[in-house]
């Protein structure tokens, strides 16, 4: 008990110097570029958007630096003398400061517009998202799934293909979860029936996705264009919610694939928390012999559970397909799928978490085109790899280490 | 009126093994019968066969009077069957009512869990049979004793009247297995029957109405608690005549072997597990340290043999300071370990029988010339210690994770005892092990204290102490309480000093009490 206690004081101590180390990085790497006379403006208005128009943020580059790094001083100083009760939160809070302070920076004499960061944001979060629930679907009932990004690269081939042959995106979206599920049936023969080491399987199933879809797609879909001209989703602005500024483009103004993902996270969570079917997946996934000696059914639970993180996964591949470019290419999953799967770890094998890191991953890859626009004069090699190292020390430090079900992996032996 | 359960002629083979050869069994209600036998003598197949999660090759099971088909858990529940397993089968990272209602969750709305429902239920339960339980505490939080409460609550939630609890004191300290006998007793009282299976004499003659034993798969005989005593029942389990007593002369201590003075080692995390504590152990003599599990004992081993850092204080051994030294410096001086979980920290279950036996000697020759490993040394050494140890092992190439706990136990005893040690440390040498392995064992530490060497012995079993040891060290959080010769040493005042209580204090107190009334 003691112990718990000195460690919880020493960590918070460490926060509170994180904290402060961050506002004097946010002094010390942007501060000395620029004048006091320059001027940074954050837009919040979109083009072709319904939201009502709420204008521009021009600001002194130089004062909302200063402003942000007292803000980061202010809460450090708190955390050393007091204390934060939700400290990993005000973590949270302060390096987005710290991003804020960079996008000051990066914006200066020009203009970053946020609702468009954010909306971009989104978008690349939804095929990881929808990754990581597959993941969680599978992993909570103890099979680990390595091959989900095979499963959303049949996903994608097979909306292009049926979605263009039926001239429909959703005779293509259906025709993408059914793939997936029998990509999960496949993972789940494996895994359970045969017991074949879940690694294994899963590359397995990633190189023979690869390998099925480049084959077909480079000698029917990309010469027969018919083959791969799938129609796709455009976006369905919801009726006065997409009105709203900011929130109205980034979330009410979107295509059904993504109103779908949202719908699942929120569906998933509840179905594994408050529900039977939730709670013996989540047994089963932990110790299964626990769960059969109450006479459930750890097998049925796993195949069911595996199938519908299939389907997921092939809802990820048809978003890619149907909801963004429109044509099947090699390998356009492009390691969405192992995002996910590390999206998933950090979110610690829940779907508002998996939402969450996707959600950072998203962001970072948004930046990152952000800042090729604004033309920062860093080498894009590491403005490619800085918001992944930074997420990866805040979610190895802070979330702290993550523990996956128990049974993980491992295949049930009844004797 | 017939009685509740009946099995009938249950016969159950495994390749290689016939498990139950035509057992008979019958439970009375509101009784209790216990099910004895030693480890491997088929008890845990007949539960499992009655719980569903075997299937018997032959025989019948009446469940009041009518036959029964069981073919999984589902049936057992619905007959009204429970089982507590001996590894418990509870889930750490849900909490209590989770882990009851699993398989029987009430339901709200139509689809929600309803855990008030639940946790209502379980609050009934409790006070119905005095398990009290905090329903929304984390299992994994939970000691072991409360845990074992979950279990036998998750047994009367599905309304189970036959309940099944296998081993059910394995795991519990002396206390906590007088507080499962009150339990025991109320559900005796509601009307539930019980089929207690152990292999721990006394607690059969104390608790049980009928008793059947089985030996090698079969029924050995039966017997009733009133007319026998822990020395009929042995020899019944064995099938030879067990000598409870170890027979040893008194001790003829020499010079002191293991020196200790001072020592002091940190638990887990930050708190002190050893406070301060000096004692010796000499040539020999065989030193018990007695205490309720975890209060010490762990940690003061562990640093004796160089697992675990000591934060001051000196051990010598031999007359060497080995306080900072490591396992093997301390091996090569003299010192011989038997530890405390077998499986973990002793063997490498994967690996052959002969592997085992050379752990702490493979870089040494004539196991090693060289770089290289010499196969026939290897073997012939396992072939020796497993004949001089009587090891049984289809072969010297068997893996180890195979063998029995009992032969487990002799492959590490055999490996550290053969050796030219001075020193043995061996902690809870006899958990778990069956009544052959365990005479076995005591014979083989009493030999070689006869042969000159010093013995620590760590046990939570007092018999063990009792009936072992020539001094007794009696620790309480981490401190050494008292040290007692044998023939001043009494049960009664080795539990209170296990408690933390000095015994002159104790009846100054009493006789204090009676003053003042």
């Amino acid at each position: 008990m003691n112990n718990d206690n000195f460690k919880d004081t020493r960590r918070a101590r460490g926060l509170g110097i994180a904290f402060l180390v961050f506002a004097a990085l946010m002094l010390i790497l942007f501060l000395p570029g620029t004048t006091g006379k320059q001027q940074t403006t954050f837009a919040f208005d979109l083009e072709l958007s319904r939201a009502l128009p709420i204008g521009n943020l021009t600001f002194s580059t130089q004062g909302m630096l200063y402003l942000l790094a007292v803000l980061a001083v202010f809460l450090g100083a708190w955390q050393l003398a007091k204390g934060f009760k939700q400290a990993d939160l005000i973590l949270g809070v302060v390096v987005t400061l710290f991003v804020l302070a960079f996008l000051t920076w990066a914006a200066r004499d020009r203009s970053v517009n946020m609702t468009g960061m954010l909306q971009a944001t989104l978008l690349r979060a939804v095929p990881i998202t929808l990754a990581a629930l597959s993941g969680v679907m599978c992993e909570r009932c103890a099979v680990i799934n390595i091959g989900i990004e095979g499963m959303m690269l049949i996903g994608a081939f097979t909306s292009a293909l049926v979605g263009s042959i039926g001239k429909s995106m959703w005779v293509g979206l259906i025709a993408a979860l059914l793939a997936g599920g029998l990509m999960g049936a496949l993972l789940a023969v494996l895994a359970i029936r045969y017991k074949v080491n879940q690694i294994i399987a899963g590359t397995a199933i990633n190189i023979l996705a690869t390998g099925l879809t480049s084959y077909f797609s480079s000698r029917y879909l990309q010469v027969i264009h018919e083959l791969n001209r799938p129609p796709t989703f455009s976006p369905l602005p919801l009726p006065v919610l997409s009105r709203i500024p900011i929130l109205g483009p980034v979330l009410f103004t979107n295509t059904v694939p993504v109103y779908l993902m949202l719908i699942l996270v929120l569906v998933i969570h509840v179905v594994l928390f408050y529900t039977r079917w939730g709670l013996r997946t989540r047994a089963v996934g932990e110790h299964p012999k626990a769960a059969d000696t109450l006479g459930v059914d750890v097998i049925k639970t796993r195949y069911i559970n595996v199938i519908l993180g299939g389907m997921i996964a092939g809802l990820g591949g048809a978003y890619l397909v149907l909801s963004s470019v429109a044509r099947f290419d090699e390998n356009m999953t492009a390691g969405r799928g192992f995002i996910g799967l590390a999206a998933m770890i950090f979110g610690k094998w829940n779907p508002i978490g998996s939402l969450g890191a996707s959600l950072i991953f998203g962001f970072a890859d948004s930046l990152r085109t952000n800042l090729a626009i604004l033309r920062v004069p860093i080498p894009s090699q590491f403005l490619l790899m800085a918001p992944y190292l930074v997420t990866m020390i805040v979610l190895a430090g802070v979330v702290g280490r993550a523990i996956a079900p128990a049974a993980d992996g491992e295949p049930y032996e009844k004797q | 009126m017939p009685p509740v359960l009946e099995l009938r002629g249950i016969t159950k083979r495994f390749p290689g093994v016939l498990a139950n050869d035509r057992i008979d069994l019958t439970l009375e209600e509101g009784q209790v019968l216990a099910l004895l036998g030693e480890n491997g003598a088929g008890k845990s197949t007949l539960m499992n066969i009655l719980y569903g999660l075997y299937k018997p090759d032959e025989g019948e099971i009446f469940v009041r009077g009518k036959k029964a088909d069981i073919h999984g858990p589902g049936d057992a529940i619905a007959l009204g069957i429970g089982m507590v397993h001996q590894h418990f089968m509870l889930v750490p990272v849900l909490t209590v009512t989770e882990n009851v209602m699993l398989g029987m969750e009430p339901i709200k709305q139509k689809l929600f869990l309803d855990r008030e429902a639940a946790a209502r239920r379980i609050r009934t339960i409790s006070e119905q049979y005095g398990l009290d339980v905090d329903p929304y505490a984390l299992v994994g939080d939970l000691p072991v004793g409360i845990q074992q409460r979950v279990e036998i609550i998750k047994l009367l939630y599905r309304q189970a009247d036959i309940l099944i609890l296998d081993e059910p004191t394995a795991v519990l300290t002396p206390q906590e297995v007088l507080g499962l006998f009150q339990v025991i007793r109320s559900l005796l009282a509601k009307g539930k029957s019980i089929i207690f299976i152990t292999h721990k004499l006394k607690e059969v003659l104390e608790i049980s109405d009928n008793i059947v034993v089985l030996r090698g798969g079969r029924v050995a005989g039966t017997a009733l608690p009133q007319k026998s005593n822990e020395r009929s029942l042995a020899s019944l389990m064995v099938g030879r005549e067990v000598i409870l007593t170890v027979p040893k002369e008194e001790a003829q201590p020499k010079e002191p072997v293991l020196e200790v003075e001072n020592l002091r080692v940190k638990g887990e995390g930050a708190h002190i597990a050893v406070h301060d504590i000096s004692f010796d152990v000499r040539a020999g003599e065989i030193v018990g340290v007695a205490g309720v599990q975890g209060n010490g004992q762990t940690e003061l081993v562990e640093s004796l043999t160089g697992l675990r850092p000591a934060q001051s204080g000196v051990v010598r051994l031999l007359g060497k300071d080995v306080t900072h030294a490591s396992p093997r410096v301390i091996t090569e001086a003299g010192a011989a370990h038997v530890p405390e979980d077998r499986q973990r920290d002793g063997l490498v279950l994967s690996y052959p029988v002969a592997d085992n036996l050379i752990l702490n000697t493979y870089y040494l020759p004539p196991i090693a010339q060289k770089m290289l490993m010499q196969e026939p040394a290897i073997q012939q050494n396992a072939e020796r210690l497993v004949a001089e140890y009587d090891v049984r092992t289809p072969s010297v190439l068997t893996p180890v994770g195979s063998l029995s706990g009992g032969n487990q136990q002799k492959v590490i005893v055999a490996r550290e005892l053969s050796r030219m040690g001075q020193l043995v440390v061996a902690a809870q040498p006899t958990r778990g092990l069956d009544v052959g392995s365990i005479e076995y064992i005591h014979s083989q530490l009493v030999r070689k204290r006869d042969a000159g060497a010093a013995v620590l012995l760590v046990s939570a079993e007092l018999d063990e102490i009792l009936s072992l040891a020539d001094r007794i060290i009696v620790m309480f959080e981490g401190r050494i309480m008292d040290i007692v010769p044998i023939e001043k040493a009494t049960r009664e005042d080795l539990g209170l000093l296990m408690a933390g209580v000095h015994p002159d204090e104790h009846s100054a107190d009493a006789a204090a009490v009676k003053e003042a009334a």
